[in-house]
């Protein structure tokens, strides 16, 4: 059986996202396992979609895992509250959804099984065991939904504090502080969150002592210089080796998914900004080609020409911060200012071309906010020119320094198989040799037309990703030089009613200055449907998953981010080291906070 | 009059040695500025000179503070121990022929006393302030500056050797054909090194690196507590330099210019050399700081010895 929410056209929108789309009978074993009534839900991005029992819900993970050609990377798990849905009439009649998207690398393709579940008996079988990365991911529905998960470790509070009230992505929990009575910290509650704060080992899961003599427990952060950020991580320490780390995120945490929720479509482009604050455009880029593919919007050369040429510019920006850190974390005091220079002056192109330095906000639905201004090639063509030098001084200086190489050659150290389990992606994957760069495996925005390599390494230790990201400069460098020599003419705003503004012609006559109006005061009403796409971002697949039931706002907004995944591992990357090796784990991994909470 | 110049001598010594501390940090930011294309402090005065005074007058006027989890007295008198042993080191260097507090002949034994005892400063701020990333500084250093403290001795020992003396005055008076950079340019790197770590200043910073640990030994101190830290630590570095001047590049020795001056020079030299080493290399994890100390600093200053020993014992005689 199958069910559409909105009607599909055959061509899969405009992504040409994955090469082959995906059906049931290219999985023979996953369709004799299923019963025959498994309903397949047809989105607009061409992934399979089935709808699964709960108690199908293990095997069939389990089988995706393990079968020939696997689905080993569990992309994303989430939950979606469907009561309030306008279209849910042809869905299964459901309260809440769980969704699990995975990913297999070697079939190039996506799943996604979602089950559906009733409010009052919300509860499912865990993953955890077979599959480390779903903790938190499960930890997260649980915050978000109150989605029980059996036989969850450590079925806490993740993003939100001990104490909160509440799960805010259902529908019923305020959006708003105003919406809400006005908080108030009497010596009551502060009591009692005095008392939350308290540190207990034995529900961090470590132990008090051995038998020998007594750990201790240091608490690294949320304040601490090298922690980037506020994040916290428990410390169980024998002397200064590590017995067990417990990170502790959710400092940062903003309710982004919430706040989609309220805001328009194209109102919601700034707020994608400050995900991963240093990745600027790049964050506009999935989220902005999920609604284009779910209104099927085409947008010229020129456009995606442009977008590529500012991603990489944001990458590199990305990569240049990365790699001063990293230096400055091992204790390298100068190359941060060296590639801070380096950085102002990119910004300063940025800044020429956006009006804006981190946070552009700079990609429209269908388009982008204006034309490229007068001279900027020349600007952009004498960075081109220039930094590679520079890029060599500072590889030079920072990473063939014996000192640095000690200090992060075999530190951190995965092979591949582990970093899929834990859901690692962009350098993080490729620094175990593992080619897996979307630009290349799912080209969007005209990748394909691209000269460009992928640089892999084979360790997967702390100095093979900062060596990888080196490279990865080097690479953006020549894509940007591509889009230099061969920027296409045209429009930079797709000839579509759901853009904004749209075209030239609402200044003529009163229905198309009407349509403006609303299309930029109340927002676009995007069709009905469900669309994903991952870009691959400065840290790693940054994924989008856009719900709509038809209305100016979005239903759910998803966002997968690479930092939350990646922070995951850092107890097992740090076990037995020492806190200096944490730090250059910490240093390597290139994690932004806000891209973490959210 | 003999007695009133007694007095004055170390006073007027004291002095500039305090206000060439405050200066040199004044110096290491000028000169990281410099190095990392970027201005550093330029606003006040000429040069930004008066920044050290600035930042005293910021210093002194910041509140007092002991955190009440803190060892009250151990507290207090940790960073008083490092001041006065570091400054006490100073007695003993011949700054010019005429220049010097206190000339005896087991002057290096006396520096070598006094760098054990100043340990015991960042020990004890480490353990009375009752913070763990304090604890961990001063664990580190416990073993760094105890270990160093061995091959820094065992370097010094080729020097000692060749002038047969342990008076600073005689070493100083025994380069006067040559100086023992030359001919002991092992003894000086090891020496160096050890000074680096003696001092821990970066690379070898690890007890307050503070990308790890915070600020290490005083991560809980204000105010001027926390400045006497500061100061002896450039004090330390003003220290060592005039060490290797005095051990290895012929004291105040030199043509034309005063003894004075050249000793200040060479000092200048060396104290700028240190703040290039931090603003170049980055920083050894503990465990390999102390394997590289044990397996080869010791081994090749054992060695030197050996050799400057066979040295003088075949031909210096």
């Amino acid at each position: 059986m199958s069910i559409f929410t909105q009607e599909v056209s055959a061509k899969n929108g405009q992504s040409g996202n994955i090469k082959q789309m995906l059906t049931l009978e290219m999985l023979p074993e996953l369709k004799s396992l299923l019963s025959d009534s498994v309903e397949q839900q047809k989105c607009i991005d061409g992934i399979l979609t089935l709808w699964i029992d709960k108690i199908e819900l293990i095997p069939a993970l389990k089988l995706l895992k393990t079968m020939p050609q696997p689905f080993d990377l569990l992309l994303d798990l989430y939950g979606v509250d469907e009561r309030l849905r306008l279209d849910r009439d042809k869905l299964p009649a459901q309260d809440f959804t769980l969704v699990y998207q995975l990913c297999s690398i070697s079939r190039n393709q996506d799943i996604r099984l979602k089950v559906a579940l009733a409010n009052d008996q919300a509860d499912i079988p865990s993953i955890t065991a077979f599959w480390p990365s779903a903790n938190w991911y499960e930890r997260e529905a649980w915050d978000m939904f109150g989605i029980v998960f059996n036989d969850h470790p450590n079925l806490y509070r993740l993003l939100l504090p001990p104490t909160f009230k509440g799960h805010p992505l259902r529908k019923e929990f305020p959006c708003r502080a105003t919406e809400t009575e006005a908080f108030s910290l009497d010596d009551e509650r502060l009591a009692i969150e005095q008392e939350a704060l308290k540190f207990d080992p034995k529900r961090w899961g470590m132990e008090q002592s051995n038998k020998d003599n007594d750990y201790l427990f240091l608490n690294l952060g949320p304040n601490h210089p090298s922690v980037h950020g506020v994040f916290r991580i428990a410390l169980q320490l024998d002397g200064e080796h590590i017995i067990n780390s417990v990170p502790d995120i959710g400092y940062h945490h903003r309710g982004a998914e919430k706040i989609a929720e309220r805001q328009t479509w194209h109102g919601f482009i700034p707020y994608t900004d400050r995900i991963d604050y240093l990745g600027g455009v790049m964050n506009n880029f999935p989220y902005i080609l999920a609604i284009e593919q779910l209104a099927n919007i085409q947008v010229s050369a020129r456009v995606k020409c442009i977008r590529v040429m500012l991603a990489e510019c944001f990458r590199i920006l990305s990569h240049m911060l990365f790699f001063g850190t990293f230096a400055q974390d091992v204790g390298q005091l100068s190359p941060i200012f060296y590639l801070f220079i380096d950085r102002e002056k990119l910004f300063g192109i940025i800044e020429a071309i956006t009006g804006a330095r981190m946070h552009p906000s700079w990609f429209r639905i269908g388009g982008l906010a204006q034309d490229l201004p007068k001279g900027w090639d020349t600007m952009m063509q004498e960075f081109v020119d220039e930094f590679p030098k520079k890029l060599d001084e500072y590889e030079v200086m920072v990473m063939q320094n014996s000192i640095l190489k000690r200090r992060s050659i075999g530190i951190g150290q995965y092979n591949t198989q582990e970093a899929l389990d834990w859901n690692i992606t962009g350098a993080g994957l490729r620094a175990t040799g593992l080619e897996w760069d979307l630009r290349k495996a799912r080209p969007y925005s005209g990748y394909e037309n691209y000269d460009f390599e992928v640089p892999t390494g084979h360790k997967g230790d702390a100095y093979d990703r900062c060596q990888l990201r080196v490279e990865e400069m080097r690479q953006s460098v020549k894509i940007i030089q591509q889009c230099i020599n061969n920027m296409p003419e045209g429009e930079v705003k797709a000839d579509h009613p759901l853009t904004t503004p749209p075209s030239q012609r609402s200044k003529h006559d009163i229905e198309t200055l009407i349509q403006h109006f609303l299309n930029v005061s109340w927002g676009p009403v995007m069709p009905k449907g469900e669309s994903c796409f991952a870009v691959e971002a400065t840290k790693g697949v940054n994924a989008y998953t856009i719900i709509s039931d038809g209305s100016n706002t979005s239903y759910r907004t998803r966002i997968r981010t690479p930092s939350f995944a990646h922070l995951q591992m850092i107890p097992k990357m740090a076990k037995g080291l020492m806190v200096a090796d944490l730090i250059v784990i910490l240093a390597s991994i290139d994690f932004v906070m806000a891209d973490v909470d959210r | 009059m003999i007695e009133l110049s007694a007095l004055l001598t170390p006073l007027i010594i004291l002095i500039v040695l305090l206000l060439a501390a405050a200066w040199s940090t004044w110096l290491e930011r000028r000169l990281l500025g410099i190095w990392q294309d970027r201005l550093g402090p330029n606003r006040v005065g000429p040069f930004g000179l008066l920044q050290v005074i600035a930042d005293m007058i910021k210093i002194f006027t910041k509140e007092d503070w002991i955190p009440p989890f803190a060892d009250k007295a151990l507290f207090i008198i940790a960073p008083m121990i490092l001041m006065i042993m570091t400054l006490l080191g100073f007695a003993i260097i011949p700054f010019s022929p005429d220049i010097q507090i206190v000339e005896f002949d087991n002057a290096l034994l006396f520096v070598l006393a006094l760098s054990s005892l100043s340990v015991y400063s960042i020990m004890l701020a480490g353990f009375s302030s009752n913070s763990k990333y304090a604890l961990l500084g001063a664990m580190r250093t416990a073993a760094q500056m105890l270990s160093y403290e061995v091959f820094m001795g065992l370097a010094l020992m080729g020097v000692v050797v060749i002038a047969g003396s342990f008076s600073l005055n005689e070493i100083v008076a025994a380069q006067s054909d040559y100086w023992f950079i030359l001919s002991q340019p092992l003894g000086f790197l090891l020496f160096l090194f050890a000074g680096v770590a003696e001092s821990h200043r970066a690379p070898f910073d690890l007890p307050e690196a503070e990308t790890e640990i915070v600020a290490g030994f005083h991560t809980e101190y204000a105010s001027m507590k926390f400045g006497m830290f500061f100061i002896g630590e450039y004090l330390g570095v003003i220290f060592i330099s005039a060490l290797i001047t005095t051990l290895y590049f012929g004291g105040w020795q030199g043509p034309m210019l005063p003894p004075i001056i050249w000793f200040m020079l060479k000092t200048a030299l060396f104290v700028m050399f240190f703040i290039l080493l931090r603003a170049a290399i980055p920083r050894p994890r503990y465990d390999q700081l102390m394997s590289f100390g044990w397996s080869v600093l010791l081994p090749l200053a054992l060695l030197n010895l050996l050799l400057t020993a066979v040295w003088q014992l075949t031909l210096g005689f």
